[in-house]
């Protein structure tokens, strides 16, 4: 295909000149929302990168920021190393790897299946994640690696049966939302079941864990993440080409040669495994991946699923939501997952009240 | 992506002639054979055979539940035929590359819902899908292809309007733009015109009327209305019970026996002082001057 210069090539045409300025104001449409995200998402890595400065620095031992980059490239004392090697670094790192799956999974459960309600904690999949890995803590004394492995093998399994339950000839996005709430439902019973049956301190560990927390968190949960990202976004980024057209609803899609169940499955796949993951190393962190997308949209309108900014978001939100967890009081240290959800649960109000008002039932 | 290469030709003479390819157009033949179609366990069309004429405009009339929509949803490659094949230029539209049907033949679905807060140039880039690979994203081919589909529908000042601000003609309009991008030289139309006013009925048309043309690009279009229907097709297809019960020129073959036969209404057909075209003047039980005519 010749892609060069059509517009000179177009002068000669009577209407050439009033093409070429109409394609003259479609690219500056274009580049305006190119400058518009770039812009955003620099700002977004800036904020994630100062606060995980602060993260790294203040602490029951405030370090002086220069001391801190001084110890990251192996400088500092034993003390110092030990406080930002081994305490706080594996923690913030983790507190972004969470974020970004979170974010990106359920940006693209929420653009594929054209729902703000559906993401990965309220269509079951978290709760699939924390059935598997509540039954094989108290049940089986599974702990550690193999404690996630159960969690990311829960969230699987439960996508995959949310996905078979709702298949009519094709998956319609409110089907399986409604499908998947009512399997969360399910999982949700099973988790309290098998808590109500535990030992009270055994059970509150897992509560401890069912509330999404980074408390105690090391290097031992970072390096899984960040091979599991390490897979998972690239092939996310690959299976997001399809994501442009099955916005527009299946029958445009395929119009426009998409492979509709194809391309939805995949995109389903890795937004299922990006929330597995995610939950296998800090438990199910409550509406991150529910409010990072739609944030991420307002700040990049008009640019469809933004999901570099949605990923951002997710980090810059847990990051955030775990330094306050440690901070806001003194002498505890919440749950990062109690935090996240303070932010959340208004947002959800605010989605129903609205969807309420306009009749679209969300 | 590979392409036939009589697809590839018309692309470049595209590129150089501007608009008027009507004479490339008219290669692209699509047809359905003894096609059996429906939603699961129900049958809708039981087998119907027709053949769209290149280079025309073609609409299909019938009552509701007649199998018009399904019958363009599978010459759109919506919907798998149980039996039988839709044909493009000779080969099953199942067995071609997706991507490659997309670049022939484009889809207008019945009212289209568009994402939330999505621009209109961002809707009517997303046209240019099936020219984008994997790592070629976007192109000045691309950027002169939505100038032009904005341009032809009177769009273009709304580019960067979302589209959930529009009103239901503009909506529609940025819709058809959107397949316009596409650049194919057959566009399938699902009830187009549904949802909006009178003025706005007929501008859609007009529309569709000088993009075949000035493109020579092949229509198939359900409507609603008969009067704009017998004004606007070069070829009617009129539907019953899953069957054709006739095809050919409106003047040909709208009568008052056929519009009985295919709606079941009592009528009398006129010219159309406008069009010279059939015009049908329904005659329900009330409001009539003289009842025995």
């Amino acid at each position: 295909m010749s892609g060069a210069p059509v517009v000179a090539e177009n002068a000669a045409h009577p209407d050439g000149e009033r093409l070429a300025d109409a394609v003259r104001q479609i690219s500056a449409v274009r580049s305006r929302g190119l400058r518009r995200s770039l812009l955003v998402s620099t700002g977004l890595l800036a904020a994630v990168v100062v606060v995980f400065g602060v993260s790294l620095s203040v602490g029951d031992m405030v370090m002086p920021i220069g001391k801190v980059v001084e110890t990251l490239f192996g400088g500092g004392d034993g003390g110092s190393r030990f406080v930002v090697l081994e305490l706080r670094l594996p923690r913030a790192l983790l507190a972004i790897l969470i974020g970004t799956g979170f974010g990106l999974s359920g940006a693209v459960f929420q653009t594929v299946l054209r729902n703000p309600l559906a993401s990965p904690d309220l269509i079951g999949i978290s709760a699939g994640a924390s059935a598997v890995a509540v039954t094989a803590a108290l049940l089986f004394q599974v702990s550690g690696l193999a404690l996630s492995a159960g969690a990311l093998t829960g969230s699987l399994v439960a996508g995959t049966a949310i996905y078979l339950l709702a298949w009519r000839q094709g998956v319609a996005g409110q089907r399986l939302v409604l499908v998947g709430i009512g399997v969360g439902m399910g999982l949700s019973s099973v988790v309290w079941y098998v808590m109500a049956r535990s030992d009270v301190t055994d059970a509150q560990e897992a509560f401890r864990w069912l509330a999404g927390s980074l408390n105690g968190r090391s290097w031992s949960q970072v390096w899984p993440l960040l091979i599991a990202l390490g897979l998972l976004v690239p092939l996310t980024v690959l299976a997001a080409h399809a994501l442009r057209p099955l916005q527009l609803g299946d029958d445009a899609a395929a119009g426009l040669g998409a492979k509709v169940e194809r391309g939805r499955l995949a995109l389903l796949l890795c937004a299922t495994a990006l929330a597995g993951v995610a939950t296998a190393a800090a438990g199910p962190v409550g509406f991150v991946a529910f409010v990072a997308a739609p944030i991420a949209r307002r700040l990049v309108p008009g640019r469809g699923a933004a999901l570099p900014q949605a990923a951002l978001t997710g980090a810059l939100l847990v990051l955030v939501a775990d330094f306050a967890a440690q901070h806001a009081l003194p002498s505890v240290q919440l749950p990062v997952g109690v935090v996240t959800s303070i932010i959340g649960a208004p947002y959800l109000l605010l989605l129903l009240a609205r969807a309420n008002r306009v009749g679209s039932g969300g | 992506m590979e392409r036939t290469p009589d697809v590839a030709t018309y692309r470049e003479d595209d590129e150089r002639h501007g608009p008027v390819v009507a004479e490339h157009t008219a290669e692209h033949t699509l047809e359905a054979r003894d096609v059996r179609l429906g939603y699961g366990e129900r049958e809708i069309v039981p087998g119907l055979s027709v053949a769209v004429p290149p280079g025309k405009i073609t609409v299909i009339v019938g009552p509701n539940a007649c199998g018009k929509s399904t019958l363009l949803r599978a010459m759109a490659r919506l919907l798998a035929p149980s039996a039988g094949a839709v044909l493009l230029d000779g080969r099953s539209i199942q067995e071609m590359p997706t991507k490659e049907v997309a670049s022939v033949l484009g889809i207008l679905p019945q009212s289209p819902t568009a994402p939330e807060g999505i621009t209109v140039s961002d809707l009517v880039g997303r046209g240019r899908y099936p020219h984008q690979g994997w790592f070629r994203r976007w192109s000045a081919e691309d950027d002169e292809a939505v100038a032009r589909a904005l341009l032809s529908t009177d769009v273009l000042e709304l580019a960067d309007r979302p589209v959930d601000e529009l009103s239901g003609g503009q909506r529609q309009r940025v819709w058809i733009a959107m397949a316009l991008a596409q650049r194919t030289d057959i566009l399938l139309l699902d009830e187009p015109t549904t949802f909006l006013d009178a003025s706005h009925q007929l501008d859609v048309l007009d529309l569709l009327t000088d993009l075949n043309r000035e493109r020579g690009v092949t229509m198939v279009a359900v409507l609603h209305d008969l009067n704009l229907a017998c004004r606007y097709a070069d070829h009617m297809i009129a539907m019953r019970a899953g069957r054709i019960v006739a095809e050919g020129r409106p003047v040909d073959i709208v009568t008052e026996e056929l519009v009985n036969e295919v709606f079941g209404m009592r009528c009398s057909v006129i010219e159309d002082p406008a069009s010279a075209t059939p015009m049908v003047v329904p005659l329900g039980r009330h409001h009539i001057k003289d009842p025995a005519a």
